[in-house]
């Protein structure tokens, strides 16, 4: 498959968020502003990255040739908790007002279920070394995508006369279906 | 999480008033992902409650043992473990399910429900408590994913745990099998929580905070 194809198929037409219903949580979370939605929609990408990478080696290169790939859930997610925590130190070094825009978002990201889905979905779809790159960024650009759009409506929605007993959590629902719903459209174009 | 808590109410709480999807919006996941079908929201639900029930004895066990620094990082392994176990189990005697399920079960780690739990309760209290508890926690989490299972299938497919129930009249919605359909139903399920827990409505006051 071309990397164009993985990457869209990734951003749009199969969007982690509206389609595989990983990150659900940040994504109900985090976005009432669309500056922490863009925030938080670039921390996910670059972890995603970083992880698509090293989740990559680890399976290829130590735990199919040990033989031991039973304990890939473990090792993945043992290698993503450490790989955020060191995302947070270097980002901390290096650029302070970053962190601290990120700051909070941070250490959420480890139990961002869309970070494991990307790891396992890699391994199940047998993706080359470049694949999984590309599929990693793709998934990061469509999460991104997807906060963005809803925190753009949800801030619309604070002046919208939302019934009494919708306001909240079930209101964001409804409008994740509709989302979801026009996401669909782009489901003919793979 | 006081200890004048009787046993019964560590246990009841789970169910409604601090039901883990309804009242928390946690796991919410694998609440929207696998509830196309009644059989596949019990499957998950039962996998969940398995591995919440297990790492909830092993951590509360565990308790005094594991440093403060790294408890996170335990937490995350013994559950891990456990998913590793619950999903072979499925793959040797019931393929068909962990087939249909696919990367939901080994998602069951990051299921921000169970190491909420774990932090929040099990790391806290012993043993007897904490298996009531997640007990409660786990039944609560699948009757919503059964209940949203049920509702999807009837309307997506026309059946209940595969079995048809509606006649040929039924033209069924696609769309409540597909993404969307998860999403709108729970939206309305949520809505009809606030409902009934409105204290305007009844005497009982709100358990939603």
């Amino acid at each position: 498959m071309s990397y164009f194809l993985i990457f869209f198929s990734a951003a749009i037409v199969n969007n982690f968020v509206l389609a595989y219903f990983l990150g659900i949580c940040p994504f109900v979370g985090v976005s009432k502003r669309v500056s922490s939605a863009v925030s938080m929609g670039m921390a996910v990408t670059f972890v995603m990255l970083i992880t698509a990478v090293v989740t990559w080696l680890i399976y290829h290169l130590i735990l199919v040739p040990f033989d031991v790939v039973i304990l890939q859930y473990v090792s993945f997610i043992l290698v993503i908790a450490s790989l955020v925590q060191l995302v947070e130190m270097f980002i901390r070094k290096v650029s302070k007002p970053l962190y601290d825009t990120l700051g909070i978002f941070l250490p959420l990201i480890t139990t961002n279920c869309a970070i494991l889905g990307l790891a396992l979905f890699s391994v199940l779809r047998d993706y080359s070394f470049m694949e999984s790159v590309v599929f990693g960024l793709g998934a990061g650009a469509g999460f991104t995508l997807a906060l963005v759009i809803m925190a753009g409506i949800r801030e619309e929605l604070e002046l919208a006369p939302v019934p009494k007993y919708f306001q909240g959590a079930a209101i964001t629902m409804i409008v994740a279906g509709g989302l979801a719903l026009a996401f669909m459209g782009f489901a003919g174009m793979i | 999480m006081s200890s004048t808590a009787t046993l019964k109410t560590e246990f009841i709480k789970g169910i409604w008033k601090e039901n883990p999807v309804m009242a928390s919006l946690l796991g919410l996941c694998p609440t929207l992902a696998v509830t196309n079908a009644a059989n596949n929201g019990l499957a998950m639900g039962l996998a969940t409650t398995f591995v919440l029930l297990s790492s909830s004895l092993m951590i509360s066990a565990l308790r005094n043992f594991i440093p403060h620094q790294v408890r996170i990082a335990g937490y995350i392994v013994i559950i891990a473990t456990f998913v590793t176990v619950a999903d072979r189990f499925l793959a040797a005697y019931f393929p068909v399910i962990s087939a249909s399920l696919g990367p939901y079960i080994p998602l069951i780690v990051v299921n921000c429900l169970i190491l909420g739990r774990q932090e929040a309760f099990s790391s806290r209290n012993g043993i007897g408590r904490s298996l009531l508890d997640s007990l409660g926690m786990g039944i609560g989490f699948i009757i919503v994913l059964v209940v949203l299972g049920i509702i999807r299938e009837i309307l997506g497919s026309g059946s209940i745990f595969g079995i048809a129930i509606l006649g040929d009249w039924f033209t069924p919605w696609m769309v409540m099998i597909l993404p969307p359909g998860a999403f709108l139903t729970l939206g309305i399920l949520i809505a009809l929580a606030n409902w009934y827990n409105d204290p305007s409505r009844s005497k009982e006051g709100r358990a939603v905070s």
